[in-house]
């Protein structure tokens, strides 16, 4: 009777009930929201902002455009069957000239020398020599200074350039290109190295994580059922590569794996070879490196998953007469999957951009995605390739996170 | 089933401890000289506080622990070196350790799958399981969609499923409500009674250690105090220990002033001398504590009635439906507590009445004095 005079009237002061509670609730939900505001912010402008204009710039370029205005314009009419006529080699000498005097000839250059490699020279000549032209006809004249402008692939790669977004970057990370008259063509071997690098960077990736689930689940079983005044050594052991520099890590194994190194020694003074084997500046040294570095991140997830498994659950199937492996395999086990799902997805992410490792410890072959994201941001300063294969490489991470949030569902992992 | 009487024969003993030892750290014994028989067809419940070694008993029986000392042996060979798989007995523990993973099918088919058998006798049995729990519409489910008092029926199905001869269980109720328990302690009952299996029962619950079982060893730091049927315990306890555990009991502590046969005259400070039933008292001079269930106290008893007659004043009185429970204040001691039956008949007490007591020389057992 109580309850029902409450539900129908409302509150002593007249409001109904529901606007009340909502009331309530949004009180909660904005101190909710102002205790992760700096959170938030930070995480906008810190990583989602620069990665969102790094990805920008792997479909976005408009250096052509910029630079060469005129020229850009009179090709949107061309075309682009037989080479321009007169008007665009005008606007080309004029455009030319213009970037002579700026100083932007290199940048031009540059541009097309990523399509069409040794441009960049003849761009910069025909630059030097178009500024001392002064009168017509200007296509045989151009033509004259360079026939890089008689060329028929040259102006397709020009009239591309009428558009600020291209996927000449994203082409190229999969080992595709533009062919002379503007179709798709797959790139000359010597450039078609990416699909490669990926299935590399899979491979290694792929190698690492299951090398630390095979070593890592032993030891998180250890870990997670012995007495805790052992265990608690044996985890300082486990966490202590968390607590050393990654640099001084991977290069401490480069002495112990090098040529005339610790292991290389010891096993010739053992008489196990006779000859150093080769451990470093190779595969083997970048998956024991990266394998080191890594063991702890799959480690601890399936750890604190089996910790939280009681062992009355082996004990109960070893009851109902099943023998220590049989319990194990099928009672114990699959329990650890999530933990086993979460370590292992967690390694498998963090390979994927490794760059550091295979840098000092492995050799040309091993070198992953993220050293030609690197080697395009630092040394050739062409960021759009650096864009797009990082495009790519961050596309693939989260179509196989989804994939395996629909096989595992990431609900059911536990981090820690 | 009448404990007592199965146990007359020793040769029928289907699980013995004899002389069973068990130390975790080698310093102290959890269990001390542990010598048990049970009975093939008993119910023998493991009673005691919370560290008594009940666990670890069990543990010993289970094979999940080894004796320190001393053997154990089921149905007259000795298990000392059989791994628990190899052993063939039932267990329920106290969070039922179903397993999450499989479905309650599953759960059931695991002991039955572990031994090969055939798919139609597997289903049958699975069906029967769970008929006997009454959850047959369950069999698909995950544990975790169950309630405490189904996970529960579902440990107990799945212990019983593969047709041991012994089951144990460990605290199996302690997780459950009340009612729920009551119903459970009923419902295992009508099973062993059905199946007549072999059960030895952990608890540290008194109350449905008397419901339940054929006998009870009451456990105190690693020993069996006493092992009998629950009459015996209730009625006729053997140590201060036991009577303090099972039931109510006022204690008065004293000291042996004359022997005579199987009786007794104590004198208790500040009350006088007490006629009692000497049980387990070691001379007179010695102490003692005499043990008095709060429902054999009589009030205001005819004169000459009783041998036992002292003067009272009420300090408390609580009624509580079926009873009511007065506290008397006797010559100083006033946590003195009689229950008087609340139906019609009953001597009216008010808080502050002076009255007299009284009780009979075999109600009061003079015990040891710990
Ligand atoms: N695995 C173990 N290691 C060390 N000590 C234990 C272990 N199991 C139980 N004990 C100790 O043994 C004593 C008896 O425990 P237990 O048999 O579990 O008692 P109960 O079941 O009667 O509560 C307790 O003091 C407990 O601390
Ligand atoms: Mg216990």
């Amino acid at each position: 009777m109580a309850t029902t005079a409450v539900r129908s009237t409302g509150s002593p002061k007249g409001m109904p009930l529901h606007l009340k509670l909502r009331r309530v609730e949004r009180r909660q939900k904005l101190k909710a929201f102002i205790l992760v505001l700096p959170l938030l912010l930070f995480i906008l402008i810190g990583f989602v902002l620069p990665i969102g204009r790094m990805l920008f710039n792997a479909i976005h370029d408009h250096t052509l455009l910029t630079l060469m205005p005129r020229t850009m314009t009179a090709l949107s009419e061309w075309e682009g069957r037989d080479l321009p006529d007169e008007a665009i080699y005008a606007a080309l000498i004029a455009d030319l000239k213009d970037s002579w005097a700026q100083k932007t000839a290199t940048a031009i250059g540059k541009r097309m020398n990523y399509e069409l490699p040794g441009s960049l020279s003849q761009v910069v000549l025909s630059a030097r020599k178009a500024s001392l032209l002064t009168s017509g006809p200007y296509k045989e004249a151009m033509i004259e200074i360079s026939p890089l402008w008689g060329r028929q692939d040259v102006w397709n790669l020009m009239k591309r350039g009428t558009s600020a977004y291209t996927d000449y970057y994203l082409l190229r990370s999969i080992d595709y290109q533009y062919g002379p008259d503007s179709q798709i063509v797959a790139s000359p071997p010597e450039n078609a190295i990416f699909r490669g690098v990926f299935l590399r960077t899979l491979s290694i990736s792929i190698s690492v994580t299951a090398v630390t689930l095979l070593l890592g689940f032993p030891v998180a079983y250890l870990l997670a059922t012995l007495p805790s005044r052992s265990s608690n050594l044996l985890m300082i052991m486990v966490v202590l590569p968390f607590w050393t520099s990654l640099l001084v890590r991977t290069i401490a194994w480069v002495v112990l794996l090098q040529q005339h190194g610790v292991v290389n020694e010891t096993l010739i003074a053992l008489h196990v070879i006779s000859q150093p084997a080769e451990l470093v500046y190779n595969r083997v040294g970048t998956i024991v490196a990266m394998t080191h570095i890594q063991l702890p991140f799959t480690l601890l997830p399936i750890y604190s998953v089996m910790k939280t498994i009681s062992p009355t659950y082996v004990r109960a199937a070893r009851s109902l007469g099943a023998g220590p492996f049989y319990a194990f395999w099928k009672v114990y086990f699959p329990q650890t999957l999530p933990g086993i799902a979460a370590g292992c997805l967690l390694t498998f992410i963090l390979c994927l951009g490794y760059y550091i490792t295979p840098a000092l410890v492995g050799g040309a072959a091993d070198q992953m995605v993220s050293s030609f994201v690197a080697y395009y941001t630092n040394e050739e300063l062409n960021w759009g390739m650096a864009s797009a294969l990082g495009a790519i490489l961050l596309t693939a991470t989260l179509l196989l996170y989804y994939s395996f949030n629909k096989l595992v569902g990431v609900d059911r992992l536990k981090m820690g | 089933m009448e404990g007592r009487g199965l146990m007359s024969s020793t040769n029928d003993a289907f699980v013995e401890f004899s002389g069973v030892q068990k130390t975790y750290d080698g310093e102290a014994l959890v269990v001390k000289n542990l010598n048990l028989e049970v009975a093939r067809g008993e119910f023998l419940t493991m009673l005691g506080p919370s560290g008594s070694g009940k666990t670890t008993t069990l543990m010993m029986l289970a094979g999940f622990e080894a004796p320190t000392h001393g053997s154990i042996l089921l149905g007259g060979r000795a298990i000392d070196n059989m791994p628990p798989h190899k052993r063939d007995i039932g267990m329920v523990f106290q969070n039922y350790a179903l397993f999450p993973h499989m479905t309650v099918e599953e759960n059931l088919a695991f002991p039955l799958r572990v031994r090969k058998l055939g798919k139609a006798d597997t289903h049958a049995r699975i069906k029967r399981a769970l008929d006997m729990v009454r959850l047959g519409a369950y069999g698909g489910r995950r544990p975790g969609q169950l309630s405490g008092g189904q996970q529960q029926r579902v440990a107990l199905a799945r212990a019983l499923v593969f047709g041991p001869k012994l089951v144990l269980m460990d605290e199996p109720l302690g997780a459950l409500d009340k009612q729920l328990r009551e119903h459970m302690q009923l419902e295992i009952k009508r099973i062993h009674e059905n199946l007549g299996v072999t059960i030895v029962y952990v608890t540290h619950d008194q109350v449905e250690a008397l419901t339940m079982s054929d006998r009870i060893a009451v456990f105190n730091e690693g020993v069996i105090q006493q092992l009998a049927a629950p009459v015996e315990l209730y009625e006729r306890p053997q140590s201060a220990f036991v009577a303090q555990f099972i039931g109510e009991n006022n204690r008065l502590r004293g000291k042996v002033v004359a022997m005579n046969g199987a009786d007794c005259k104590v004198e208790i400070p500040g009350v006088g001398n007490v006629h009692a039933l000497a049980v387990k008292v070691e001379g007179v001079g010695q102490p003692t504590v005499l043990s008095l269930r709060p429902e054999r106290v009589r009030l205001n008893p005819t004169p000459g009635s009783l041998p036992n007659v002292f003067s009272a004043q009420v300090a408390e009185v609580i009624y509580l439906g079926d009873h009511v429970r007065t506290r008397l204040s006797v010559c100083g001691h006033d946590d003195f507590v009689v229950k008087l039956p609340s139906s019609e008949g009953v001597v009216q007490v008010e808080p502050g009445a002076a009255i007299t007591i009284g009780w009979n020389t075999e109600d009061c057992r003079a015990l040891d004095a710990p």
